[in-house]
């Protein structure tokens, strides 16, 4: 069974596939248009922070900028360098797109979850998500998907046959491997928290009226703040946007693994960044923030589902548009230590730590006794930690080692 | 349905084996790999495990080929080889003799084990119990029966990290790496300008 969609469970027959066929639309579709509003909204915003105007010929607010962009795009001689390894080069670009794409499958981006229900919605009949597929690997597909992402960034760098996009290529494997540790294992601490790997089992745990009445049982407070910061860290270094964006740092490698690029070509690593960017935001929505649960004011509440859920993905994306504006690039040396020795090492102790509260909630060990050895050795790693830093430090400035 | 997507992935893995060993081009050869550990996931889809799949894909295509891609990149071992020659003499006559005798005793089990192989257990890699979920099922044997192993797989990759750490770090009393030697002696000339050969 590849699904726990109960629209698949029964017996499936011509509805059942038309329906599956029309959700494959829409999400298409939705992606689609949503990468195409993010590039102007980007546009848009980081005019504004910059006190310019921006795009603001094509459509009302400039807001057709990109289709025409793509247009051109279309019409502008496509070439590809003499050195090149062609058939890579011609493969990269699409490499880049087709994981953009798979992402957002598993992400939930709509639903009845008001009044405890369990975010399942009636189409022509049928009792279905409002998500493409729910696979009970479900984050763990994302993982899988972020992580060939990176194919296509290293292989055009490499393919061009040329020196910056070489080293733009390099930097991409480096650094996406690197944070692929981080974004991983503050997803484990959402999963030991949910207790699913179900992207729909996540949000449904999130669903309800929460603590109180009125704080929402988000996992970004059931989990604790520290995976939600790593992974939001994380992900900014994963997409290669600033100020993580060391990949295509055009101060230093002109345009990096896509200065060969022209034409529809180039096109598509824009559309994809842009679509990881939209994508990302969805699956920290869904992962930390309950993603399409919340109240249904008045009205139908699948209707609420998809509002809550565009909410609070514009939120993010907001935010992501927001740093890229406000902070400056950091060096390679300092993207590297952030990876290595700070979100690894945290997300590795917070990991352990909310290991040992659930244990404890089980065997029913006194609390403030786990709660305080818990702080020791979480301290105690800490200080060995800098420790050890700090001595490979002294000893590099001594000269001992190289 | 079963039977197409395993003969289109073993399709796959095959023509990708077959690219590892006669690409040219070292990268072509990392590529074919990910073809072939690709299909062998799809194959794993295909036996209900679906956590093994994915697994393949996060650790060999997403983590171990990056690595090779990586080390090929930055070392520049990314040229055309000739493949006319054998490194070790007779060492493809060997390759396809044990490969044919490989298949022999594949042959020879099937068609002499007749009904005895088969069983009658729906999958190797699939569910055990109907009713509880893979992936929960593979974790509670990870860490009750096999958790041993499992311990001594993680004190064995800590040593092989604190091992690498040991190793890269040069005392440096030794003689430091001398700079190339096309970078001494180009002067002041462009680094665009390849030198040619004898030429300095």
């Amino acid at each position: 069974m590849l699904s726990g969609d109960p629209l698949l469970s029964g017996h499936i027959d011509l509805a059942v596939v038309l329906i599956v066929l029309l959700k494959v639309v829409a999400v298409f579709a939705f992606l689609l248009v949503a990468t195409m509003l993010m590039i102007w909204f980007e546009r848009k915003v980081v005019s504004d922070f910059q006190n310019r105007v921006g795009p603001n010929t094509a459509g009302p607010f400039g807001i057709l900028q990109t289709l025409a962009d793509g247009i051109k795009f279309f019409f502008k001689e496509d070439l590809i360098p003499d050195r090149a390894e062609r058939r890579v080069f011609i493969l990269a670009p699409l490499l880049t797109v087709v994981p953009a794409f798979l992402l957002f499958t598993i992400v939930p981006f709509g639903g009845d979850f008001s009044n405890g229900h369990d975010g399942s919605v009636e189409l022509f009949g049928h009792t279905t998500y409002l998500q493409l597929a729910d696979p009970a690997i479900g984050i763990l597909f994302a993982l899988a998907m972020s992580s060939i992402a990176v194919y296509g960034v290293m292989l055009a760098g490499w393919s061009s046959g040329s020196k910056y996009p070489l080293l733009g290529s390099v930097r991409a494997s480096a650094q996406m491997v690197s944070y692929e540790a981080a974004l991983g294992l503050s997803v484990c601490a959402v999963v030991l928290t949910t207790g699913t790997l179900s992207t729909h089992g996540i949000v449904v745990a999130q669903a309800g009226s929460g603590w109180g009445g009125f704080i929402p049982h988000w996992n970004l407070i059931a989990a604790g703040f520290v995976p939600f910061v790593v992974f939001l860290l994380a992900s900014q270094a994963e997409l290669n946007r600033p100020p993580f964006d060391l990949v295509e740092a055009e101060q230093e490698l002109v345009g990096s693994y896509h200065t060969e690029y022209s034409s529809i070509r180039f096109a598509l690593f824009f559309v994809a960044e842009f679509m990881n960017s939209v994508t990302m935001a969805a699956i920290i929505v869904t992962l930390f923030l309950g993603g399409p649960a919340g109240p249904a004011l008045l009205g139908p509440g699948w209707l609420w589902g998809i509002i809550w859920f565009l909410l609070k993905m514009v939120a993010f994306l907001f935010l992501f548009v927001w740093v890229r504006s406000t902070l400056p690039r950091v060096r390679y040396d300092q993207l590297m230590d952030l990876g290595w020795k700070v979100l690894i090492p945290l997300s590795l102790g917070w990991l352990l730590l909310l290991a040992t509260f659930w244990v404890a909630r089980d065997q029913h060990w006194n609390g403030f006794v786990t709660v305080a050895l818990g702080a020791v050795v979480g301290l105690t790693g800490y200080g060995l930690l800098k420790g050890a830093i700090a001595t490979s430090k002294a000893r590099r400035l001594e000269g001992v080692v190289d | 349905m079963e039977t197409v997507v395993f003969i289109v992935s073993a399709l796959i893995v095959l023509a990708g084996g077959l690219g590892v060993v006669s690409s040219r081009n070292p990268v072509h050869a990392a590529l074919s790999l990910i073809a072939t550990l690709f299909g062998i996931a799809v194959l794993f889809l295909n036996l209900g495990a679906q956590l093994l799949a994915v697994v393949q894909v996060i650790v060999y295509t997403g983590a171990i080929v990056v690595l090779i891609l990586f080390v090929m990149m930055l070392l520049g071992v990314d040229r055309e080889e000739d493949l006319d020659t054998e490194p070790l003499v007779g060492q493809r006559l060997l390759a396809g003799l044990i490969g044919l005798l490989f298949l022999g005793a594949v042959l020879a089990i099937i068609i002499l084990g007749k009904d005895a192989i088969v069983t009658g257990s729906h999958s190797v890699t699939g569910a055990i119990s109907p009713t509880i979920s893979n992936i929960s099922q593979i974790g509670t044997a990870l860490f009750t029966t096999y958790v041993f192993p499992l311990e001594v797989t993680a004190g064995l990759l800590t040593i092989a990290v604190v091992g690498a750490v040991v190793l890269s770090r040069r005392p440096n009393d030794l003689a430091p790496i001398p700079e190339p030697e096309s970078m001494i002696y180009m002067g002041d000339e462009p680094l665009t300008a390849i030198p040619e050969e004898g030429a300095h």
